[in-house]
């Protein structure tokens, strides 16, 4: 036992408690035993100052972007303004209910116009709805859309949806629970879709294309021009994963390179926090042909269409994105992108220069992919050693092995907000790693040795699972 | 690496012992449960489901992967291995008790090696 | 104006002199030319963080605050102790990623594992996950894991929420799969209307309890109708009526989903919250999303990890049953801060207080001429009344006292009573509906 671990209910004691809410003012209501538990639910009883010191321990064994370094590739772990949180725990957006008159909440309605258009703006896309709740959803609300476009011209036999394989595991997943087949496209060698083996791919059951730009391994699909005339000469549609955005925020739009539709991760791009894996939001802009399918809102009597959440989306995160915006203006938002793609390039070069093998000789946009397959090979040392040591000196590890079609891989996106000197001591880190992976590489595999608790049992975790007191 | 000799074996690495020509038993190899690591997990067919030759009929999950293993023959499965579903280490332990299904009315199969050129393949 | 990228003029130059480069468009290189951007966005000029807030206030000004609420449908204004919000805020809990990396986030883990065992408790299932968007997408993927080969239509109650009907169908018209509606008579599931659609086909019945109109269904006979069938049954629970009513376990619930937006969530125009999904053991392999396990590390010492998740996208890409990744992480943890300080006598104290004034409510609406009960039956925290006005009316007299009133239907109006109304309250409320019904 991990006597610093004690979950709530090992520290209960019968009769504890707290007096939140005051007795009914009335008579209790007598409901029928019928609707009445037999038993009370088994909850903790704690004192106050307990509840506080459980959640503040719980708090002090996480680590957050406000801890420090925190380079998940494909994540955009960007710091998370204070003044977007600010704006929206204000009284009038968190008192506002869903389903209040049109009148009562026109601020709510300013909220989500304001941040439409401008989303509209640098997706160089004609609609947005905000309502999907993260981007997977989006993802799915997108296929839906390309459903709904093909069945409206008389083209439902159009079912293939082509993902290339580099693809982050949500595309295919999206599609697939929109009833599309999954075809992958491979990559070429130097990272970019291979439109030879994509051109054989077309044909007249292909129903479009989803792609992100930059892909997983941080480069720009420069033929992005010609992938978009091809599929749209097969009659298909595109669909862009805006998960990468980062990288080209205020300097190029999916629109303009010929995406149809497109979902953004306001919990990335739009500074968001990630609270712990959720909630984000995933709006999904379209252009005109696909506005017939926007998603609508049964509570508020819309005509029945499309609906992926109950109301009109993750509201107080929309107030965080359009709070950022706000600070930001048009100036500053392409130097988002300027500063994440340097301070990308900077770390890789600092890295390459060490010794360490990037999975694709070129720059990069925000976000690169080293492939320690060689240093595995000479010293045993894994991509997972080298993540799980990093801990030790107070790094959050980046992605591993990911990309699939990387061996061994460490994808780090450091984003804009790091400083230089942040990115020197986190080079100088993985130099003193690399070091001691060709000193004492047996050391790296029980790594890390200093965090509250080891190497979990993943295996036991699966195999006997314990998922409740 | 272990191979017996009394069963054949598939490109794909799944074992396959013949009862007579139309019944047969169908397992994964000591090879591929080696490749796949500790398995936490089998999901399997029903009795009674048809088979194909070639085809996924179940898949393994490792921890942070997930496998399909083919089917060598078409037929009808008779019979499933439900331990496996409580206790998938049973591959890991022993590839070649832990049985995954009976196939019975095989109307068809992949081709098929004997245990010299399966430890052939798997060298390859 | 203001931005977060720290570099210095001179920060940038060095950075770039070691790669080798003029400018900052150089890292541009190759993104054609025709698509990259010669000018900025045509967006508003960027604002100082004070000028920020300032205009944020005035967008939250143009809301009008009620005093009181007396609508839900779905979104309820439950007090939310102070303490909840301060440890829900705790900047390491706001700011951190998914915990995949185990070692460097037991905390998050601890308190999924935690928020896991709480809806357990109150469900009485075996297993729940970290959460789902909402309640209305967890019904719609509790619909998919009751699907077999053979047994795939979803069968939901006409007296379910609207949207998630709406976007149960959405999640069924993906997959090309039918949802049928179980009509309502007197404001619940007709049971006689139910065991003529049990055909061979269906897969699931789903059952909102309480209903949209507030009214509590006889949920253990429309399972046993379905179960007699071979049909699994998934109750939509209001978490917070599990305080005192019977959980999903006690009627013969296979999944038991809902929101958590009760449970010290604010409605924030109705998101975020969190959607609960909880199975029996038997489904436990068909929960789609992340679950938080307790293991042990390479010294014994207890250890919580994110577990089965070859079940998930990222692993099963094509052939996953959910695309869920980024779930309501936060708003789960908050739920469970929630649940942890009220404890069972707490959520109880919160339960009980609903239930009686919204009864003594009911009572005094129903004393106005013209206003009575829609629907017979019992009901927790809200209920339908007809009007002798238009509802709207009703909704103005009210709003000119801050009040928002219930939420209109055609002739009627649904109410929802939460533990926030003094007694005081409702009866100015009442005595407003009773004026406005007088006009």
């Amino acid at each position: 036992m991990n006597e610093l671990m004690l979950l709530s209910i090992e520290k209960s004691v019968a009769g504890r408690g707290s007096n939140v809410i005051p007795a009914p003012e009335t008579a209790a209501y007598a409901l029928p035993d019928a609707f009445r538990r037999k038993d009370a639910p088994v909850l903790p009883q704690l004192a106050e100052t307990d509840v506080d010191r459980h959640y503040t321990a719980l708090a002090q064994r996480t680590y957050g972007v406000n801890c420090g370094f925190y380079p998940l590739g494909s994540c955009t772990m960007k710091y998370n303004p204070a003044v977007n949180e600010a704006a929206a725990k204000l009284p009038g957006f968190t008192g506002a209910h869903p389903l209040a008159p049109a009148h009562a909440v026109q601020g709510c309605h300013a909220v989500m116009d304001e941040l439409a258009a401008a989303l509209c703006e640098i997706a160089g896309m004609d609609a947005f709805t905000l309502q999907p709740a993260a981007g997977a959803q989006g993802e799915f609300f997108g296929m839906l859309c390309v459903k709904k476009y093909h069945e409206a011209r008389g083209e439902s036999h159009r079912v293939k949806m082509l993902v290339p394989d580099s693809a982050h595991g949500t595309n295919p997943a999206s599609a697939a629970i929109a009833g599309f087949t999954v075809v992958s496209v491979p990559s070429r060698a130097d990272g970019l879709v291979d439109t030879q083996a994509l051109q054989a791919l077309l044909d007249d059951t292909v129903a479009g294309m989803m792609m992100t730009n930059p892909n997983t391994l941080g480069l720009f699909e420069k033929d992005i021009l010609a992938i978009s005339r091809m599929v749209h000469k097969a009659g298909g549609l595109m669909y862009y994963d805006g998960a990468n955005l980062n990288a080209i925020l205020g300097q190029a739009r999916p629109g303009d390179m010929g995406f149809d539709v497109t979902h953004f991760n306001l919990h990335k791009t739009f500074s968001t926090p990630h609270g712990g894996g959720g909630p984000g939001s995933g709006p999904v802009g379209v252009k005109q042909s696909l506005v017939p399918y926007l998603p609508t809102v049964a509570s508020l009597g819309q005509p029945e269409g499309l609906q992926l959440k109950a109301f009109s989306g993750n509201f107080a995160v929309l107030v965080r994105a359009l709070a950022y915006l706000k600070t930001l203006g048009k100036e500053s938002l392409g130097d988002v992108a300027a500063h994440a793609v340097l301070n990308a390039n900077y770390l890789m070069k600092r890295l390459t220069d060490a010794g360490f093998t990037p999975a694709i000789a070129a720059p990069c946009m925000h976000e690169f992919v080293l492939t320690l397959a060689s240093l595995k090979e000479s010293h045993g040392v894994s991509a997972l050693d080298v993540a799980k040591t990093l801990i030790d000196y107070g790094i959050h590890p980046p992605t591993m092995y990911f990309p699939l079609i990387v061996h061994e891989a460490l994808m780090f996106e450091p984003t804009e907000t790091e400083t230089r000197e942040t990115l020197d001591h986190v080079a100088d880190v993985m130099i003193r790693v690399l070091a001691q992976a060709k000193q004492n590489p047996d050391a790296m595999h029980t790594a890390p040795h200093h965090a509250v608790i080891g190497r979990p049992d993943d295996v036991k975790a699966a195999r006997t699972p314990v998922l409740h007191w | 690496m272990e191979i017996k000799t009394d069963r054949q074996y598939s490109e794909s690495h799944e074992w396959v012992l013949f009862e007579n020509d139309t019944t047969a038993t169908i397992g994964v190899t000591d090879f591929a449960q080696s490749e796949l690591g500790d398995l936490v997990f089998v999901n399997l067919p029903q009795v009674g489901d048809t088979v194909t030759a070639g085809t996924p009929f179940a898949d393994v999950e490792s921890v942070k992967a997930v496998s399909d293993v083919y089917c060598p023959v078409s037929g009808t499965v008779s019979a499933v291995n439900e331990e496996l579903l409580t206790a998938p280490q049973r591959i890991n332990e022993n590839a070649y008790d832990a049985w995954f299904i009976k196939v019975e009315k095989i109307t068809d199969q992949k081709p098929l090696m004997d245990a010299e050129a399966y430890r052939t393949h798997t060298q390859a | 104006m203001s931005h977060y990228h720290p570099h210095t003029q001179a920060d940038t130059s060095a950075m770039l002199t070691a790669l080798g480069l003029d400018d900052t468009d150089a890292l541009f290189a190759d993104i054609p030319q025709s698509v990259l951007r010669k000018a900025p966005l045509s967006l508003p000029d960027g604002l100082g963080q004070m000028e920020t807030l300032a205009a944020m206030e005035a967008l939250a000004d143009q809301n009008i605050r009620y005093r009181l609420t007396l609508r839900g449908a779905g979104c309820y204004d439950h007090f939310i102790p102070p303490l909840v919000s301060q440890l829900a805020g705790k900047e390491e809990f706001v700011t951190a990623y998914t915990p995949y990396q185990a070692e460097i986030s037991q905390g998050i883990l601890q308190a999924i594992f935690e928020y896991q065992s709480l809806i357990c408790a109150l469900t009485g299932m075996d297993a729940s996950n970290a959460g789902m968007y909402d309640g209305a997408s967890a019904a719609a993927e509790a619909a998919v894991m009751c699907r077999e080969r053979n047994r795939t239509v979803t069968l939901v109650s006409e007296c379910a929420h609207p949207d998630t009907l709406a976007v149960m169908r959405t999640y069924a018209y993906g997959t090309g799969h039918e949802v049928r509606v179980v009509p309502a008579n007197d404001g619940h599931a007709d049971l006689a209307a139910l065991q003529t659609m049990l055909t061979g086909d269906v897969a699931s019945l789903y059952i909102q309890q309480p209903n949209f109109f507030g009214i509590l269904e006889d949920v253990p006979a429309l399972f046993a109708a379905a179960k007699a069938n071979g049909v699994k049954c998934i109750l939509g629970a209001n978490p917070m009526t599990l305080a005192l009513m019977p959980s999903g376990a006690d009627v013969g619930a296979d999944i038991v989903c809902g929101d958590v937006q009760p449970f010290g969530i604010p409605m924030a125009y109705g998101g975020p919250s969190a959607g609960y999904l909880a199975a029996t053991a038997a489904m436990l392999r068909k929960l789609p999303g992340r679950i938080a396990g307790q293991t042990t590390d390479a010294q014994g010492r207890r250890a919580f990890v994110l577990t089965l998740q070859a079940r998930e996208q990222h692993i099963r890409r094509e052939k996953a049953t959910s695309n869920i990744c980024t779930n309501q992480a936060h708003c789960a943890l908050t739920a469970a801060a929630y649940l942890t300080y009220l404890g069972a006598r707490g959520l109880q104290a919160v339960a009980e207080r609903c239930l009686a004034h919204a009864h003594a409510f009911a009572q005094m609406l129903c004393q106005i001429d013209g206003v009575t009960m829609r629907h017979q039956g019992e009901f927790f925290h809200e209920f339908v009344t007809d009007l002798p006005v238009a509802p709207h009316r009703v909704q103005a007299a009210l709003e000119a006292e801050g009040i928002l009133s219930g939420l209109p239907l055609a002739g009627g109006m649904l109410w929802c009573v939460t533990e926030k109304a003094s007694l005081a309250q409702l009866q100015r409320a009442a005595a407003l509906v009773k004026e406005a019904c007088a006009q």
